[in-house]
């Protein structure tokens, strides 16, 4: 059965890695930019980031059969240093006529700080500037309730932000309820320990919401799964869901988000 | 908030059947922590805040209803409300460390 990852940071992951996700139904990959796990010291450093995101991984992910997207921004965890911050974001123009770039993310908060909400804010113009879609990531753990209202607020606050062209990602069963009430779209995102396992995001589909929905591995470097979504799919299809059902969520409703942006092609289209 | 908006044609299961598919996993899982419990017992030093909310959680379990996991994830979130000056760090814990 096909799918989308719309989360993936590849860039963290082998080859081996985009020859099972095709195996396993893979139709498109999108990446946001992410924190690498250590603090970039310089504005080049994202420089070249920005081109591999655009230029070299859709070129890797070619050889698989396919299409790679990806998302820009400078990260919370590096938001500290708004130097740094402001000198990443004045790239970003630049990128954004690269033909794979689908919007500004993934933006947000990571332990709520001032400063993060200030890089935030200045996402948020720049994506309403350019019309970009916009990509959320939202704290972890104990943080994560605290962020996702503060982010929302940050959206609410910003005035011309249309909240159908916002994903709010990694959202959890006490989270997902405010993020839809608010006409945002929201992510689940599938990992092994933290955020949500395949089984409880099934729950959470099956109890709470299957419209403005996404499931995504966000696969990195971490401990994290790249076949997370085809699990789910399977574990859909052990609990008795019909395949027109799991097509739509995987497939459907990523591309219905995703098509927001001129710059995505539904790969059925493109087959 | 508003009305679920469930998936459709969610198939209606008896509770036999959701044991089947995921008792097994529930078992294990629940041994797992009980055996983490037990090392606990066994080390020493005060309560780490973490476990301390472990343990906090543990009564909601046997609480009747559908929301356990909602109910478990607000008793470990931080509940202030406005950004912080500072972060000394740029991980999270698991547990808000204010949990009494």
């Amino acid at each position: 059965m096909r799918y989308i990852e719309p989360h993936g940071h590849m860039v963290s992951r082998t080859t081996d890695d985009y020859q099972a996700m095709a195996l396993a139904g893979c139709a498109a990959i999108c990446e946001p930019a992410f924190w690498a796990g250590f603090d970039r010291k310089t504005a080049d450093g994202f420089y070249d980031y920005f081109c591999q995101l655009t230029q070299h991984e859709p070129k890797r992910a070619a050889k698989y059969g396919l299409p790679h997207y990806c998302w820009l921004c400078i990260n919370p965890k590096e938001s500290e240093d708004m130097k740094l911050a402001d000198d990443v974001l004045a790239l970003i123009p630049e990128f954004l006529k690269a033909k794979t770039v689908l919007g500004i993310g993934e933006i947000g908060l990571n332990k709520n700080t001032r400063n993060e909400m200030l890089i935030l804010e200045k996402h948020v113009e720049l994506a309403v500037k350019y019309d970009q879609l916009i990509l959320v990531h939202t704290p972890h753990l104990e943080d994560k309730r605290k962020g996702t209202r503060l982010i929302m607020d940050v959206l609410k606050a910003a005035g011309k932000v249309k909240p159908e062209r916002v994903i709010i990602d990694h959202v959890e069963e006490h989270t997902i309820g405010e993020v839809l009430d608010q006409g945002f779209w929201a992510g689940i995102t599938l990992y092994p320990e933290s955020k949500a396992t395949p089984v409880r995001a099934v729950d959470m589909l099956e109890n709470f919401a299957s419209q403005r929905v996404w499931l995504n591995s966000a696969c990195d470097w971490g401990h994290s799964d790249p076949l997370a979504v085809p699990k789910a799919m399977q574990e859909m299809r052990r609990r008795g869901h019909s395949a027109a059902a799991i097509d739509s969520l995987v497939y459907g409703n990523p591309v219905g988000f995703l098509s927001q942006s001129p710059n995505f092609k539904d790969p059925q289209a493109l087959r | 908030m508003s009305e679920p908006n469930p998936l459709a044609g969610t198939p209606r299961r008896t509770r036999d059947q959701v044991a089947d598919l995921h008792f097994m996993d529930a078992r294990y899982k629940l041994l797992d922590l009980a055996a983490f419990l037990d090392r606990l017992e066994k080390a020493s030093g005060p309560e780490d805040h973490r476990v301390r909310g472990l343990r906090a959680a543990l009564p909601l379990l046997l609480q009747s209803g559908d929301d356990r996991v909602a109910q478990i994830l607000h008793l470990w979130s931080d509940p202030s409300v406005a950004p912080i000056e500072k972060a000394d760090t740029k991980a999270a814990s698991g547990v808000w460390p204010g949990l009494k």
